[in-house]
């Protein structure tokens, strides 16, 4: 729903999402310290994610591949993030 | 905070980055190791200090703050680091120039905290560290365009292999290196509310990074793929679980096993040393002093020099080269399943050293609750101070039987013991956060660093200011421990006409002392020898070997005692029952003062320590008490 040129996939959250499935962030929202902490982590808008590594026991928490980066967090908070498909 | 310290009246500038950006090996490299680990007034966290010497022989004072991704700050850690940078209170005087340290292999991230800190105003340079990897990877930067978009002088560094240190260390001179500049950075302090950037700003921020890289014509790095290639194992769900295990083995496998070589050497020594003493000085008040009370006493706790020693190695090795906090990912699910938090994973492994390193890193931890818990649990890990205790008992009641293949008895029961505190840990937590500390899930994020080679002198800096630590406490407080057990255990001595076989020590006040307690601790046991052990155990846990050394000495009539003829001497007093209980007592006993100590700055209260004794050593006397009453009924 980033209302731009280029017309949106349907939009994916990202706390349900798999490994090896990845794609652009769209939107960032929750509460206010948890979309500030994964903003400055590097979750922004427009930035390329992907689902790389799954925690044993349940696939929680998981390791993201961001802005050349590796970061691990919760599906929980995952969630927060919406992607649309590369 | 408390009185700021003057030590700052001079110029000094300040190490500022993100975690894992090399922070700590530019400071080891810019002072050579030199440096004085403190803490920071009215808080715990670790500060930092040290000199650098410039060219044209100055020296210049080096300040090294905790890393942090943002002054908005999380965690108290970052809070320091802000409170330093934004008021005057903990310093004395904001820095003279700050150093910000960036990651090069990670410039779209750790860009962003530059930024933030240039809106400050204060004369700044920019530091990028690890350069050797960063080009490897194919960072192609032009850097006259990354000094002029952002607006400060860049020095591309690798810190490790002290490359582009003295292009940096020109420039710090030329900015500080003749004396204070008096103009301060003007940035409004009273303006500067928290938290004040709002989740657009951070978003402006990033867009601001992404411009300046473009602009200096940096592209996507290529893939860290030996960091991608061990991830696979070790990040995978079976294989990275059991290399965990594997791991937490071997650290204890080794240090049960591979410590005793040195061990009996520092035992010789001492041995050597007090039968010196014997032959040269006249026997009496003194040699006694000497010899039973000060070489017993700390001598039978300098013996544990080299386990702490490798527990703080293995610690510092795995930290340094990424894997810790992989470990955090790979626990967090066990770790939430009792409520906490995959990063308590590293302040509960911290604890395994020492429970106050551990107690402080838990200043990582976001939410409070979650935090206290991990405070609360932290000193169930079995810190460095219990093996002398461990060690001591389990040699002396444990036959070393090889279980399967190199798998000894001695180890196996070591290991339980670890894991009994463990397991105990996650049920206290659990319990915890379904009462008192009941609350939201909290959120889990960290970043997982590349694999580095750790870095020899890293470790090697951090291990020598662990040993300075533990022996200025064995030369201060241990030493004045067992000068005081010397004394209650000499005097007053026996009448003339004391019946023979009763032995010397039951007449001293120490004998008197741990007989006054003895009821109490009779239901787990423990006879008067280890109540007095449990007193003086409080200044710190290994003193009760050294307690116990000096009593059996004095009544062994001044003989002394190595590790050895102490655990043949506790073999005839002690049942099996008593030792096991002990044991069990101390995986659970809230022994150390210092700890509670430490608890009572971290919380500001003393509302906290207070239940963290009491509810430990409730634990600890109903746990002995069932293990001592079922050791009895099958040993009869």
């Amino acid at each position: 729903m980033t209302g731009r040129e280029s017309p949106p996939d349907t939009p994916l959250c990202l706390g349900e999402m798999h490994r090896g499935q990845g794609g652009y962030i769209c939107r960032v929202e929750g509460p206010e310290a948890t979309v500030r902490r994964l903003l400055e982590m590097g979750m922004v808008e427009e930035a390329y994610v992907e689902i790389v590594h799954e925690a044993p026991f349940g696939r929680d928490p998981v390791a993201v591949r961001v802005r050349g980066g590796l970061l691990a967090l919760r599906r929980q908070e995952a969630a927060c993030v919406t992607i649309r498909k590369a | 905070m408390s009185a700021s310290p003057t030590t700052f009246l001079q110029p000094y500038i300040a190490l500022v980055g993100s975690p894992n950006s090399g922070k700590t090996s530019l400071f080891n490299a810019l002072t050579g190791g030199r440096q004085r680990v403190g803490n920071y007034p009215g808080v715990t966290v670790e500060r930092k200090e040290g000199n650098i010497e410039v060219p044209g022989g100055h020296r210049l004072k080096i300040l090294d703050l905790p890393g942090t991704y943002t002054l908005d700050a999380n965690t108290l850690d970052e809070a320091v680091t802000r409170d330093v940078l934004l008021t005057r209170k903990i310093e004395g005087a904001p820095p003279d120039l700050l150093v910000a340290v960036a990651d090069a292999t990670n410039l779209e991230r750790s860009l962003g905290l530059v930024l933030e800190l240039k809106e400050l105003g204060f004369p700044m340079v920019l530091v990028l560290n690890m350069m050797d990897l960063a080009r490897r990877r194919g960072l192609n930067i032009d850097l006259e365009i990354l000094t002029h978009e952002i607006g400060m002088p860049v020095f591309p560094v690798v810190a490790v292999k002290k490359e582009g240190l003295d292009a940096l260390l020109e420039e710090v001179v030329r900015r500080v290196g003749h004396g204070r500049h008096p103009p301060q950075p003007s940035f409004p302090e009273s303006t500067w509310t928290l938290p004040k950037h709002s989740a657009q700003e951070v978003r402006a921020r990033f867009r601001e990074v992404d411009r300046i890289l473009k602009q200096a014509k940096v592209g996507a790095l290529k893939p860290a793929k030996w960091t991608d290639r061990i991830d696979r194992v070790v990040l995978h769900p079976l294989w990275g679980s059991l290399l965990l295990v594997a791991i937490l083995a071997f650290v204890f496998q080794s240090i049960f096993n591979w410590a005793s070589y040195p061990m009996d050497l520092i035992e010789k020594g001492i041995g050597f040393v007090s039968e010196i003493l014997r032959h040269h000085l006249p026997g009496g008040i003194l040699q006694s002093l000497l010899v039973d009370g000060i070489l017993a006493g700390v001598g039978s706790v300098v013996v544990f020099l080299p386990q702490i020693l490798l527990i703080f190695f293995f610690i510092l090795l795995l930290e340094d080269s990424g894997y810790m906090a992989r470990a955090a990912f790979l626990m967090d699910r066990q770790m939430g399943r009792v409520g906490l938090h995959g990063r308590a994973f590293i302040p509960l492994l911290s604890s395994f050293a020492c429970a106050i390193p551990g107690i402080m890193a838990a200043r990582t931890i976001e939410n409070p609750r979650d935090r206290l818990t991990t405070i609360l649990i932290a000193p169930l890990m079995a810190c460095s101070a219990r093996l002398p205790v461990y060690t001591l008992l389990i040699s002396a009641f444990i036959p070393n039987q090889v279980v399967w293949g190199p798998i000894r008895l001695q180890g196996l029961v070591m290991l339980g013991l670890y894991f009994l505190g463990v397991v105990m840990a996650l049920i206290m937590a659990w319990v915890m956060k379904k009462t008192v500390f009941r609350g939201p899930t909290p959120t889990f994020m960290l970043e997982m660093p590349t694999y580095k080679w750790p870095n020899l002198r890293n470790v090697v800096i951090g291990m020598l200011e662990r040993a300075r630590l533990f022996l200025k406490r064995a030369g201060t407080v241990i030493l004045a421990v067992s000068v005081v057990i010397w004394f209650l255990s000499s005097y007053p001595k026996p009448p003339a006409d004391a019946p023979v076989g009763r032995s010397a020590i039951t007449y001293s006040l120490a004998g008197r002392i741990g007989k006054f307690v003895e009821p109490a601790i009779r239901p787990i046991g423990f006879d008067w020898s280890i109540g007095i052990g449990l007193i003086t155990g409080m200044a710190a846990r290994e003193v009760i070997v050294g307690t116990l050394a000096t009593v059996y000495s004095v009544e062994d009539n001044g003989k002394s005692l190595n590790s050895d003829d102490l655990g043949k001497i506790l073999q005839k007093r002690w049942s099996l029952a008593t030792a096991l209980s002990l044991l069990v007592y101390f995986v659970f006993a809230m022994q150390c003062m210092s700890t509670l100590a430490v608890v009572r700055r971290e919380t500001n209260s003393w509302r906290w320590p207070t239940v963290l004794f009491l509810y430990l050593t409730a634990l600890a006397y109903g746990a002995s008490f069932i293990t001592y009453h079922v050791t009895l009924h099958f040993t009869g």
